[in-house]
């Protein structure tokens, strides 16, 4: 790390720790993806993950809910550890039902969307709710209107994915991971597969979800986001954390020289 | 052609029909279920399950039905300790062997038509399910057996009408259903013609309903391939 880890934004100063994660490793092969990241989210925190193609933010967030399972380092959400053993020689999860409800805590949307191809986009929503959390399905049903109200797709709760342009699937992949009620949601770069003319309606969705106090994580390479919506920015380069500040400090004068780098190749 | 006796042979076959059919449902019943547990084995972590899954594909799918019909009903009663157990009495049966033997090389074909319907499944949708905290078998339930079996349906498709055309092997076992129904006229008429054609027939027809049936099935369960609707669907 470098000097210019910064870590106090001073928005969120009560706040309870949502999200702790301390010095992850992880290597594919030979290659050292990650080299020890921690970092705490409170509640209500909104932090943008920028870096380069490669940087290991992706890979980072993966770690989080345990799509990848890191080599090395310790996971807390709202305070539970997640329990990890050594089995032959590889770190892995202890308790696999621990495993399953952090996930069902962690609200995922993924680059693709990844939603059920096969379900109609109500179906997707209630999904988890109804076969996870095992709750009544009525009730179910009537909280997913109102997110696919909220996301602006009601109209479309009966059509399935594959009819709905990307924008309006991403839209229904983030009222899915919300009917979950997650604690923490995760974007792994939620803009970067939609045509430039579908992000904004997602990045309004976004911030709306910011301002109602949401504790998020998000991968971006959506520089005005991360400067206007986010209240902490977090730059990784080559699996570690280069910059970390608030936005107006890294934009304004305090990013390291790679940051500035960075940036100034998305005229910044 | 005479229609009197192509009428008199089709009312004589139709009678063998009902044992066609319980040949056919039971196997296609029983080689369903023994399938699944192939797959599941041939799908698991575990080495000798995934080996005695690979070796059953390999023996039941590599060798012909009716050599394995043929050991099952003339082979089986040469081991004393199959004769004198408890299950010689179903095992000595013409029925219980075709059904055992149509059932258990089935099991051998569905389960590699299953495990490639697993393959097809894309892996982005089976991490959204695990991102909601789905696992085990909550996961097989929900979303690797629906989208696995809609793969798979096609290929299925062409299986069930294989072994509607299979359970004639039966008749070579002594199960009188509508081949050996029909072998049993020829050599009572020497009209071959006729009364092949009428069997021939009665399977046409039968497959035909069943690939219907079929389609009818992969369509209901696939809307998502279709195009959207031109309407809006109605509201619930």
């Amino acid at each position: 790390m470098t000097p210019t880890t910064l870590n106090q934004t001073g928005t969120t100063m009560a706040g309870t720790t949502r999200l702790s994660v301390r010095n992850i490793r992880k290597s594919f092969g030979t290659h050292e993806v990650l080299r020890g990241i921690s970092l705490d989210a409170r509640d209500g925190d909104v932090i943008s993950l920028l870096g380069a193609s490669g940087s290991g933010k992706s890979t980072f967030l993966r770690c989080i809910n345990l799509l990848e399972i890191a080599d090395h380092g310790e996971i807390s959400v709202d305070g539970e550890l997640i329990q990890m053993e050594q089995r032959g020689g590889k770190n892995v999860p202890a308790n696999r039902r621990q495993v399953d409800r952090i996930r069902s805590e962690l609200g995922m949307v993924f680059q693709s969307f990844n939603l059920w191809s096969h379900m109609t986009i109500l179906e997707n929503v209630i999904e988890g709710p109804v076969h996870v959390l095992k709750r009544p399905r009525a009730e179910c049903i009537a909280e997913a209107e109102v997110l696919l109200e909220k996301v602006g797709i009601a109209e479309k709760r009966n059509a399935y994915p594959a009819h709905l342009s990307g924008g309006q699937q991403q839209r229904a992949a983030i009222a899915r991971s919300l009917a979950m009620k997650p604690k923490v949601m995760l974007f792994d770069e939620p803009t970067s597969a939609l045509d430039p003319e579908l992000v904004g309606e997602v990045l309004r969705v976004m911030r709306s979800l910011a301002e109602e106090g949401m504790t998020m994580l998000v991968v971006t390479h959506e520089m005005s986001f991360a400067r206007n919506v986010s209240n902490r920015v977090i730059f990784m380069k080559s699996g570690e954390i280069d910059s970390d500040g608030a936005p107006d400090q890294l934009f304004g004068s305090g990013g390291s020289p790679s940051f500035r780098q960075f940036i100034g190749n998305f005229g910044g | 052609m005479d229609i009197t006796f192509m009428f008199e042979t089709m009312k004589t076959l139709l009678a063998a029909l009902p044992m066609t059919l319980a040949l056919f449902s039971l196997s296609v019943f029983f080689g369903g279920l023994l399938a699944l547990v192939i797959v599941w084995m041939r799908v698991s972590g575990n080495t000798i399950a995934r080996n005695f899954a690979k070796g059953y594909i390999f023996v039941f799918r590599g060798s012909p039905l009716l050599i394995q019909m043929f050991l099952i009903f003339y082979g089986l009663g040469q081991f004393g300790f199959i004769r004198y157990s408890f299950l010689w009495p179903a095992l000595r049966e013409p029925f219980v062997c075709a059904v055992l033997s149509l059932a258990l090389c089935t099991a051998g074909y569905t389960a590699e038509i299953f495990r490639f319907g697993l393959r097809a499944i894309p892996a982005k949708e089976i991490e959204a399910a695990r991102s909601v905290g789905m696992s085990g078998f909550l996961l097989t339930r929900r979303i690797l057996a629906p989208i696995a079996f809609r793969h798979a349906l096609p290929a299925y498709s062409t299986e069930v009408v294989m072994m509607v055309k299979s359970t004639a092997l039966a008749s070579l076992v002594t199960v009188w259903e509508v081949t050996g129904v029909a072998q049993r006229l020829i050599s009572q008429t020497y009209r071959t013609m006729e009364v092949f054609l009428c069997a021939a027939a009665i399977y046409l027809i039968l497959n035909f309903l069943i690939l219907q049936a079929m389609a009818l099935l992969e369509y209901k369960l696939t809307p998502h391939r279709r195009a959207a609707p031109l309407f809006p669907v109605p509201q619930r």
